[in-house]
């Protein structure tokens, strides 16, 4: 994973909120056996219509979301199924940062290990954003700091080791891997594996 | 020992703790039992063989299939090939996988196969105290049995495939305590809708719920995971239920419940799970059970949900929620109850187990499916389709002019080609109304197994207490 220090972008504005997983990739496209190429199934129900041709009306299929890499949304972007396809679709896409009030838990966990950053914004910053398609804005990860094009710069929120991983391209697996000492003294300790047998 | 008062989320928490957590790091977390299916498991085993890294305990993961595999006996029992390729490849890649990395597999053709919420209570996998993991959102229903289950994405399938351990920041906690009696006609599922519908689709976002109070204590084991189940449609990382007499009575001789000696063990360290007289919640709500009715989703998240015999609510200027309503062809300040529907769904890991069909079947038995009207049953296992056709449930559905088919998610999220086509009205018993879930364009109101079989009777949705 490329480290992730700051990103400056113009945004892209859905305005939905509640935007739920089977939305940014529906479950007919979960057949697939690997990671890549989803990008093209992103949003399919409200981007194309019944014979597959491109929706007008959809911000994404507007020539001034052409490059855009910052998704805006309303509150509670990404709740329902756990399907890590939705940011898979949306980093394939070209997306590496979604603005709203509120991140569902699970799409937030995915995006964080797929370099997609999810940004808590205040409500002021958010609704000026929601108004204002197509603004370029900077996101400062050093500084979790979030700079509009009115020169405004709101801080926000994201947990210490995320903001780490994603600086520095660090790979949880590795991190959980280097444990293993750990690991294997709580299995001794509880004898989970054999306390907690489930062969019966 | 600290002596301070723990919840029972706590409880399971810090048992399960290889490191806690500090202001830089989340915790590592021990995970008992890893759920894995064909959907959102392959691209974690192709990590693994990128780097070289073997199953750690195989024997703590169990897999088996139920998301795009097909409903029709002669699909799933006489040959006949899978009809969407790309499903029949994601199977065979589950059966690969868990042969080369020694895990343990129920297939498409075993006995015991199911929803994978459904089979993990029925097979005394899931026990109380213990951490369930699966790559799947659903997996808050094992809450039921008091244990702390969530949903993981592929990665973290990954993570736990290789380390048995996640890495999580401890959640915050809420109460919900019910009390007061249920009405005859309404159930668990009803009980669910009415706390999405106060809390919002977003409002146990961040938190664990346990759900608590004489309500809870007082409903079976298959409501209890109904209630649990639907902890993530409010947004929630799971749902909890204390384990007490329901809890050990459901799982005493269960497969891999344990037996003998290491029962009583097991009891007894169940026994201490309970949340502690003094426990403190981040948060706590109340709810009068007594109060409710049958209720019914009107729009395209389980959030927007009425009691039946009430009113879509009017949100002028809100262009969202006029938007949702144009997607399901309906007007504020309409009721649901008396729209025609076209399709009735019951399965689903909401409620797909025996309980929802005897509740289906009491109001269809002796009646007919209403002309033009498609029902589908569609039971939570192989399992509980066997204790169905035990008591004949199967032909009352089939007398009545339902389709009777073997276990999976099925139009819950029509990834098997079992869909609701477009414009149409389903009545489903299954979690989401999203738009298109049950199909492109499939039009979902959210509801009980009594309401979509008397919906099913009368071809428009109806009040169960009206046939009762």
């Amino acid at each position: 994973m490329s480290p992730f220090k700051i990103l400056r972008s113009r945004t892209a504005v859905l305005p939905a909120r509640d935007v739920d997983t089977d939305q940014i990739i529906p479950a007919r496209f979960l057949t697939t056996t690997t990671r890549s190429g989803l990008g093209v199934h992103l949003f399919a129900d409200w981007r194309y219509d019944g014979d597959g041709a491109p929706n007008a009306d959809f911000v994404l299929n507007r020539p001034e979301a052409k490059g855009c890499a910052i998704l805006v949304a309303g509150n509670n972007f990404g709740c329902g199924s756990s399907r890590e396809h939705a940011p898979w679709a949306l980093t394939d896409y070209g997306f590496r940062a979604v603005v709203s009030t509120q991140i569902a838990d699970i799409f937030r966990s995915n995006s964080l290990k797929n370099g997609l950053l999810p940004v808590i914004a205040d409500p002021v910053s958010h609704a000026w954003l929601m108004e204002h398609p197509g603004a370029d804005v900077t996101i400062d990860l050093e500084t979790t700091t979030l700079t509009l094009p009115t020169g405004q710069t709101v801080r926000f929120l994201l947990e210490p080791f995320a903001r780490y991983c994603l600086m520095n391209g660090v790979d949880q697996l590795g991190f959980l891997l280097a444990r293993e000492q750990q690991i294997g003294e709580y299995e001794r300790r509880t004898a989970a594996v054999g306390g907690g047998a489930i062969r019966g | 020992m600290s002596s301070a008062p723990q919840t029972l989320f706590e409880k399971v928490w810090r048992r399960h703790e290889v490191a806690a957590e500090t202001s830089d790091t989340p915790a590592v977390l021990y995970i008992d039992l890893h759920l894995i299916h064909e959907v959102t498991s392959p691209q974690a085993f192709t990590v693994l063989r990128e780097r070289g890294l073997g199953v750690r305990r195989p024997q703590l993961t169990f897999a088996t299939m139920d998301h795009s595999t097909p409903t029709r006996t002669e699909q799933v029992f006489g040959g006949a090939p899978i009809a969407i390729e790309a499903a029949a490849r994601q199977v065979r890649e589950l059966e690969v996988n868990c042969a080369a990395f020694g895990v343990e597999l129920l297939g498409l053709r075993h006995a015991r196969r199911g929803i994978v919420h459904i089979i993990g209570p029925e097979l005394g996998l899931t026990q109380p105290g213990k951490t369930v993991v699966c790559g799947d959102s659903h997996t808050s229903t094992h809450g039921a049995l008091g244990a702390l289950a969530f949903g993981i994405g592929t990665t973290e399938v990954g993570h736990v495939l290789a380390t048995q351990c996640l890495l999580q920041r401890k959640p915050r906690t809420l109460a919900i305590n019910v009390s007061g009696r249920l009405a005859a006609g309404v159930t668990a599922k009803d009980l669910i809708l009415a706390i999405i519908g106060r809390i919002g689709v977003s409002g146990g976002t961040g938190h664990v719920i346990e759900y608590r109070g004489e309500t809870i204590a007082a409903l079976g084991m298959d409501e209890r995971m109904t209630v649990c189940n639907m902890s993530i449609e409010a947004g929630a990382r799971a749902g909890m239920i204390a384990p007490d007499e329901t809890t050990y009575a459901y799982l005493a001789g269960r497969p891999r419940a344990p037996q003998g000696e290491a029962w009583d063990q097991a009891l007894a360290e169940w026994r201490r799970l309970p949340t502690d007289a003094g426990a403190r919640f981040d948060q706590e709500i109340a709810i009068d059970a007594s109060a409710l009715e049958p209720m019914v989703t009107y729009g395209t998240n389980p959030g927007m949900v009425i009691p039946i015999s009430a009113s879509i609510p009017q949100r002028p200027g809100d262009a969202v929620f006029a938007k949702s309503l144009a997607y399901m062809g309906f007007e504020p300040g309409r009721r649901v109850a008396e729209q025609p529907v076209n399709v009735v769904f019951v399965g689903s890991c909401t409620n797909g187990r025996l309980s929802d069909l005897r509740d289906a079947a009491s109001l269809l038995r002796g009646r007919k499916v209403a002309p033009g009207v498609q029902m589908l049953v569609v039971p939570g296992s192989q399992e509980v389709k066997r204790e169905a056709e035990a008591e004949g449930l199967h032909r009352i559905f089939l007398d009545a002019g339902a389709q009777w088919r073997e276990s999976g998610c099925s139009m819950c999220l029509g990834m098997n080609g079992d869909l609701v086509p477009k414009g149409q009205y389903a009545v489903s018993t299954s979690n989401r109304n999203f738009e298109g879930r049950q199909g492109i364009g499939a039009r979902t109101l959210l509801a009980s197994p009594l309401t979509a079989a008397a919906s099913a009777v009368r071809g428009r949705v109806t009040d169960p207490r009206e046939l009762m």
